[in-house]
């Protein structure tokens, strides 16, 4: 059977359409108290390009391709770790307040 | 049906770009956003695991390459994670800013490396409408990369000076239509067969033209222009993603793309800017308009004093700026704080759009210290609140609370929203000198007859403002 995908010219627009309501959607509604962690996780997400560049090294036929394509997943994997790291450190940090601890006394 | 490695490919890829997208939308509030990375990183890992398995499906013409090609697939793939995680996890909190700067521009690098791939191969035919997209991807993730870079080491402090000069927007504008027009022969003339050194070519120009753009950029204005870069990054990704055919790049991309232009217009509005102003204009630069003349003078107050005066006030506001982040005061801070509420004073953070160097920046500042979020107050939600506050207390910010925005016309920040800290009955200022704030505007708050200026570091302040606090409890 024929697994191969292709995506013709509308139909990637209306991939890029939908996505990119999306997009808009998700960050219209955050509290600004959120918008670096969401800044970072919105950057640790476009690291998904590691797979691009996976595809693109492992289909390399030539020296110049395959030093590109390895220099492409180091920084698409930089790109992911990094990205997830830092994002996950942020967000470790929020916690809702303990009011019976903080109200003892008058 | 035996399971053919194109298919797990295309569900990992699929269950990714579902856990990509339920991911951010639970880190859109603050009781799930934990959740949300952890459930956006196993997207991302299953992703990258699946991707191994295009070892079966690869071109006839990469065969005789491939042991090669994996090998160095799963090193880079380690390195560079090792790298980076090693790296995040050991760097401050008032450093990130710089580090999602950093990993942006290296996710920017990792597109126009599959764009050069891409245009180097001349075994293959290449369609106009891909090879535009591609050439469009590689222009903006080459942007992305070297400004990215320029961001992060201005955010650093390895780059401390705005180099600016003139004709600088005529140099820029000819570099940008120079690259563009190499990448238009690449695509029209060529058919994306040109000689590998026309190619490196347009990369060279894009990388140059992405620092020259972002070197004469001041420090204030670097949150929007990562933004920005962030969301070139985005695209530039679904715009790879397509010319590979693969949906999980183009729809991350994508989301990233809108998502991050969005935050970037939030943000320049927060700052009472364009972006096109933040990006081709030197904020300041025309600062010669007359400003008003300011009546009244400044008046020094005491911590201590002033740290009683709290003690015994109904309702104390904070507004805090960068200048408590560099001060590394934020624990001290809430050291205090909790001073107050066992006091039981009604204590409340007003953090401004723009407090920090970023949107949000500093409620993770505060939050590092521990201080809880239903505490934290966003601008349009306390604004009104100030009028029935004793006591306001600006730590380490100046132009986010100086009335001018409001009153002066001819101010450069005017129009740009303000907290109304000048409508409590007392404000006091913790500052460490006389200075004038980023926009280098006088703050005519700082003379106001309810305002009293506290100079010191702010983390000395808290400090003493917590021993009056203690002794006066001792005293009892």
């Amino acid at each position: 059977m024929d697994l191969a995908t292709t995506l013709t010219g509308f139909v990637a627009l209306y991939i890029f359409m939908l996505a990119a309501f999306t997009g808009y959607e998700i960050i219209g509604r955050v509290p600004a108290i959120l918008h670096t962690p969401l800044m970072s996780g919105s950057n640790f997400v476009h690291g998904i390009v590691v797979v691009g560049a996976m595809y693109a090294l492992l289909n390399a036929s030539s020296l110049t391709e395959q030093i590109i394509g390895t220099a492409g997943v180091f920084l698409g994997a930089m790109n992911a770790a990094g990205g997830y790291v830092v994002t996950e450190r942020m967000l470790e940090m929020f916690k809702p307040s303990q009011k019976n601890v903080d109200k003892k006394k008058a | 049906m035996n399971l053919h490695p194109q298919l797990i490919i295309d569900t990992s890829y699929f269950a990714a770009a579902f856990l990509f997208i339920y991911g951010l939308k639970r880190m859109s509030s603050p009781v799930t956003a934990r959740s949300g990375i952890v459930v956006a990183g196993i997207g991302m890992l299953v992703a990258t695991l699946a991707s191994f398995l295009y070892y079966f499906v690869v071109d006839d013409a990469a065969r005789p390459y491939l042991p090669t090609n994996l090998a160095l697939a799963a090193g880079a793939l380690i390195l560079g994670t090792a790298v980076s995680w090693w790296q995040g996890k050991r760097v401050a909190i008032t450093a990130m800013p710089q580090m999602v700067a950093l990993y942006n521009g290296m996710g920017g690098g990792s597109a126009a490396a599959i764009a050069a791939v891409e245009l180097l191969r001349t075994d293959v035919e290449h369609p106009l409408v891909p090879l535009i997209v591609t050439i469009v991807g590689a222009l903006i993730g080459s942007i992305s990369l070297s400004g990215s870079l320029i961001a992060w080491a201005k955010l650093d402090g390895k780059i401390d000076k705005t180099w600016r000069m003139r004709g600088q927007q005529v140099l820029n504008g000819t570099f940008f239509v120079a690259t563009l027009a190499v990448g238009v022969y690449i695509v029209v003339f060529a058919n994306g067969h040109a000689d590998p050194r026309i190619v490196a070519a347009f990369f060279v120009g894009a990388l140059i033209f992405g620092v020259l753009m972002t070197m004469p950029i001041g420090g204030a204005d670097m949150p929007v222009v990562i933004s920005l870069y962030n969301a070139f990054t985005g695209l530039a990704v679904g715009f790879e993603g397509y010319v590979l055919q693969n949906p999980a790049l183009m729809i991350a991309g994508m989301v990233v793309g809108s998502a991050g232009t969005l935050l970037t217009l939030l943000m320049a509005r927060a700052m009472n800017r364009s972006v096109a102003n933040v990006i081709f204009s030197n904020f300041g630069v025309t600062g010669d308009e007359q400003q008003g003349e300011i009546k009244g003078s400044m008046k020094p107050a005491d911590a201590a004093d002033a740290a009683v005066n709290m003690r015994y006030a109904s309702k104390v506001i904070i507004a805090p700026g960068y200048g408590l982040a560099v001060a590394q005061a934020q624990h001290k801070l809430y050291e205090f704080v909790k001073l107050l509420v066992d006091a039981g004073v009604d204590v409340k953070f007003a953090i401004h759009p723009v407090a920090g160097r970023m949107p949000g920046h500093m409620n993770v500042l505060l939050a590092e210290a521990g201080v809880p979020y239903d505490m934290i107050y966003d601008l349009e939600d306390i604004n009104d609140e100030f009028k029935e506050a004793d006591v306001a207390i600006v730590i380490g910010a100046n132009d986010t609370v100086n009335p001018a925005a409001r009153t002066n016309k001819s101010s450069p920040i005017y129009g740009m929203p303000i907290l109304n800290v000048d409508q409590a009955k007392q404000v006091y200022v913790i500052k460490r000198g006389q200075g004038k704030g980023y926009s280098g505007v006088e703050n005519e708050l700082f003379f106001a007859d309810n305002c009293n200026m506290v100079y010191g570091d702010a983390q000395k302040v808290m400090v003493a403002m917590i021993q009056a606090v203690k002794s006066l409890e001792g005293g009892h």
